[in-house]
């Protein structure tokens, strides 16, 4: 930058790196566990008493993070947790509640850590509802360079918000599902994947609260969305 | 090179390529949208994704450089599923209404979506609507809602013709193409955006729903305006000319083709047609048949011979014409006794002709040259297709540089450029080649100072390989051409670079090769225009307008005995006396010449209008009226024999191709703005083309013609 030689890196990485200078590489990897070594700052959000970011030793159990954010708000019952930022597929809390917050533990429960950025949700969510805004977000996002997420994250959106609306079919769950496989890996940039992970996993997990929805739905009259904002 | 497999099938292609070109090579086809050779790679529709082993996502054949030993599949399942998945999003927001889209039958989504799409559609949701946008009169963008954002549009103007005047705006699948702020699209080669946009979304705003293509008969053909000899197939339907494409040939336009030769020829189906020969009778024109008009016009020559001799004689011809019709109009006027004969109709100076005036160099070569001095013209406007090759040079590092007397936009960096009044050329050259002696140690040819600019050009010059000095069509209407010719003669010859004429006109190396131009004793297009004239022919011309007379040539051939036009177009009735309608360039045989001396024949691709006719047919049998003997031709190809002799007749490379000159070089000669045409005023069938002159460039020259003295203060 300027000119000059510019170190470009994740300010979380620089936080760790005077600890590695002064106590060394091998006395960090020791802090996690094998394979995860270190430490990992979670930004902890959604519905929990204390939000916020908690640096904890890599292979923390989800159980301790929760407690360290102040347990579940009001005393409800843990959901589900999107645990590495709102591209990570969701996964529900008898998973997540056996996992350890580190990659490999993540990745075999079927989702990732990602950002580390990890959302909580309650007993009170509607995950209809959430897949919804995530799903806007990402069609608000795309930028439109190439087909598949331009044309795919629309068309994800605008099947969600007829669900959540009460116009849903029972085909829609199966449509959701192919057209987030169709985007998924065939993009130029990760944000196809990001966009079409979330509804996946909503869809494995939360199969139900969607068939619900679909069961009591109007039938479909005339056109069934309107553009708008969530 | 590397070695890939791609379907079973091994292939060879050199390291660097992409999986796209390896397919090319073996002939495979994998479908695609946003790829195209000519452009950069986007891989933004995301059609071609193939199968690629050891990659666990399908890959974009056109970005994904080949490695050695690369196993390919371009039709397995994982292939097919991924290129379906594409066509599925593409088609759901794309209207399906082929029916009523004037791209269909030649749509590449229609094309693609028969192989690729499904039989109905899973997408109920509402579709996209884009707003349509006015560009001006040549490309229509009524139908942005087709648009699949594939930006091929884009990247050529960003690439191909220097100007980014489509752009993508906004995000998502709010996406859209559009100008800024609504601006009209000006650009010079723009119509090949039409031809690049795989889909409905732009279309050529004069041919819109006049055919569809398949009711098209696909003719090759030349084109007529500027010495490019751009390919053509001309597009007939019942007999008339619905529209024009580039035919691809990489040593002459590539796959483009200027808007000029693309739209110009709405102007054959105009009101303006001549249709039956015509004479004027005490002020009135009264239309009469072929065989009054002939012997009129003989018994008028043999009067006119007669009472004035044969040097009251005249033909001004059209480096438009072709070979075989400016070979037939030298021939008759000599028959007649008279060397009056030329086609330099804006030269301010004619000097002997000492070899037939060329490019100098290949057209193809024009791409990959490292150093180029242009004098003397307004590239991109006269010559719209050289300027896209000097443009990819200079993308690839080339240096040029400029004298002219306007600092026109060329739309690539120029490297040096002196902006100074014709009258200071020829001092500017001498002052390049006084620049060269001193960093050569030799001496200059001519008294000159080493100016800064001076000494940049002689630099720029001296260094790289391939490099050529490129006189333009002011240059060669110069009052003092051939003192420009002879440095740049001398300048070329210091610095090893090629030196030769752009050349103003479709045919104007043809018109030198069969020696369209004075004898001895004759008269140069100035002296006849000059009022020296008791009898004139005009061949396919319009002094008014084509001459560097002007409007001063009106009131000169006003004081002819007889003036005789023939012309595709009811033209120059003020002062004519007879009209003889001759077929345009579509409804003859014919051969040009272009800037690089490539001899190009063509056919006639519909018949002649009404009573028109070939004017080889014409000249031929007013010869044999007027009892002439060697005017016994049965097609143009004997005529193109004749012109060009029995061993010539079938080489496609011009003899005689010289820009060798012994004329002095004259630093004292005063010389004023050389006349050249606008874009769209070249030629009288570029001037009734309607939406040309519709377009910025026309409008413009339109003005000035109306208000030369403000234009010019």
């Amino acid at each position: 930058m300027y000119g000059k030689p510019t170190t470009i890196n994740n300010t979380e990485t620089f936080a760790a790196v005077p600890w590695i200078i002064n106590n060394g590489g091998q006395a960090y990897l020791a802090i996690g566990k094998p394979n995860n070594g270190g430490t990992k700052i979670y930004s902890v959000s959604g519905d929990v008493e204390l939000p916020g970011n908690y640096e904890v030793p890599m292979g923390t159990p989800f159980s301790k993070l929760l407690e360290l954010a102040g347990g579940v708000r009001k005393g409800r019952k843990l959901k589900a947790v999107i645990p590495g930022g709102s591209s990570a597929p969701v996964l529900p809390a008898h998973i997540m509640m056996e996992c350890t917050m580190d990659y490999d533990s993540i990745a075999k429960a079927g989702s990732m850590l990602g950002s580390g950025a990890v959302i909580v949700m309650d007993d009170t969510r509607d995950m209809v509802e959430s897949l919804l805004r995530l799903s806007y977000f990402y069609m608000h996002e795309s930028c439109g360079q190439c087909t598949p997420c331009r044309e795919g994250t629309g068309w994800l959106w605008r099947v969600v918000d007829r669900i959540h609306n009460g116009h849903g079919k029972p085909s829609d769950i199966a449509l959701l599902d192919s057209v987030a496989d169709n985007i998924q890996g065939r993009t130029i940039c990760a944000l196809g994947d990001a966009a079409a992970m979330p509804v996946r996993a909503m869809i494995k997990h939360f199969r139900p609260e969607f068939e619900a929805k679909i069961a009591k739905a109007q039938p479909h009259q005339g056109i069934p969305t309107e553009a708008r904002s969530v | 090179m590397i070695e890939i497999e791609l379907d079973g099938q091994k292939v060879q292609v050199t390291e660097g390529s992409m999986i796209m070109h390896a397919a090319d090579k073996a002939n495979t086809y994998i479908p695609h949208f946003c790829y195209h050779k000519k452009l950069s790679i986007a891989a933004n529709c995301r059609m071609c994704l193939v199968d690629v082993e050891k990659a666990p996502k399908p890959m974009p054949a056109c970005a994904t450089p080949v490695t050695n030993g690369m196993i390919v599949r371009t039709k397995s399942d994982k292939a097919i599923k991924a290129q379906q998945s594409v066509m599925e999003f593409l088609l759901i927001n794309h209207p399906l209404d082929c029916p009523i889209c004037d791209q269909g039958g030649e749509c590449q989504l229609q094309d693609l979506a028969v192989g690729y799409g499904a039989s109905s559609s899973r997408y109920e949701e509402e579709k996209r609507v884009v707003l349509h946008k006015d560009v001006g009169p040549l490309i229509s963008m009524e139908e942005m809602s087709r648009c699949i954002h594939c930006t091929r549009c884009v990247r050529f103007g960003q690439e191909v013709a220097g100007v980014m005047e489509l752009g993508m705006i906004h995000r998502g699948e709010h996406s859209e193409i559009t100008t800024v702020l609504g601006d009209t699209v000006d650009s010079e080669v723009s119509g090949n955006m039409i031809d690049l946009c795989p889909v409905g979304a732009l279309t050529s705003k004069p041919f819109r729903y006049q055919a569809r293509p398949w009711e098209l008969s696909r003719r090759k053909s030349v084109a007529p305006h500027d010495s490019s000899g751009a390919n053509l197939i001309v597009q007939v339907k019942q007999n008339k000319v619905l529209r024009v494409l580039p035919l691809e040939n990489e040593e002459v336009n590539e796959c483009w083709l200027a808007d000029r030769d693309r739209f110009s020829y709405e102007a054959l189906n105009e009101e303006e047609r001549l249709t039956a020969p015509m004479i004027k009778h005490g002020g009135e024109w009264k239309t009469v048949d072929w065989q009054t008009a002939l012997e009129y016009v003989a018994h008028g020559l043999k009067n006119i011979k007669a009472d004035h001799g044969a040097n009251s004689i005249g033909a001004l011809v059209s480096p438009h014409s072709t070979i075989e019709e400016l070979y037939l109009a030298g021939a008759l006027v000599r028959a007649l006794g008279s060397e009056n004969i030329d086609y330099r109709l804006r030269n301010a100076q004619f000097p002997k002709s000492e070899g037939v005036r060329w490019l100098g160099t290949t057209i193809a070569s024009l791409s990959t040259l490292q150093r180029a001095l242009v004098v003397g013209s307004n590239l991109r406007k006269d010559h719209p297709l050289f300027a896209l090759r000097l443009r990819a040079a200079v993308r690839k590092g080339a240096a040029i540089s400029v004298i002219h007397d306007a600092r026109d936009d060329w739309a690539m960096s120029i490297a040096s450029s002196a902006t100074i009044p014709a009258g200071q050329w020829v001092q500017a050259l001498a002052d390049v080649a006084a620049a060269v002696a001193a960093e050569k140690g030799v001496s200059a040819p001519s008294q000159g100072n080493a100016t800064d600019v001076a000494k940049a050009i002689a630099k720029s010059l001296l260094g790289g390989e391939r490099k050529a000095i490129l006189l333009g069509n002011a240059a060669a209407h110069h009052a003092n051409a051939a003192s420009l010719l002879a440095l740049a003669n001398w300048i070329g010859e210091a610095t090893g670079a090629s030196v030769g004429y752009l050349t103003e006109a479709a045919n104007t190396v043809g018109a030198q090769l069969v020696n369209a131009m004075p004898g001895t004793s004759g008269l140069n297009a100035a002296q006849m225009l000059g009022g020296d004239l008791k009898a004139a022919i005009l061949l396919n011309t319009e002094p008014v307008y084509d001459s560097a007379a002007g409007e001063k040539a009106a009131e000169a051939l006003g004081q002819a005995e007889m003036v005789v036009t023939l012309s595709p177009f009811k033209a120059n009735m003020e002062f004519s006396d007879v009209l003889l309608p001759i077929a345009p360039w579509t409804e003859t045989p014919g051969t040009f010449v272009n800037a690089e001396g490539r001899v190009q024949s063509f056919h006639a691709v519909v018949k002649p209008l009404g009573e028109t006719r070939p004017a080889w047919k014409v000249l031929r049998v007013l010869a044999n009226v007027l009892g002439l003997p060697g005017f016994e031709f049965e097609s143009a190809q004997d005529v193109l024999v004749a012109a060009r002799g029995v061993q010539d007749a079938q080489d496609s490379h011009a003899k005689g191709l010289s820009n060798v000159t012994s004329a002095a070089i004259d630093l004292n000669a005063a010389a004023g703005k050389p006349v050249t045409a606008a874009i769209y005023q070249l030629d009288g069938i570029v001037r009734r083309a309607p939406a040309l002159q519709l377009t910025a460039d026309g409008r413009a020259a339109q003005v000035a013609m109306q208000q030369p003295e403000e234009v010019a203060a």
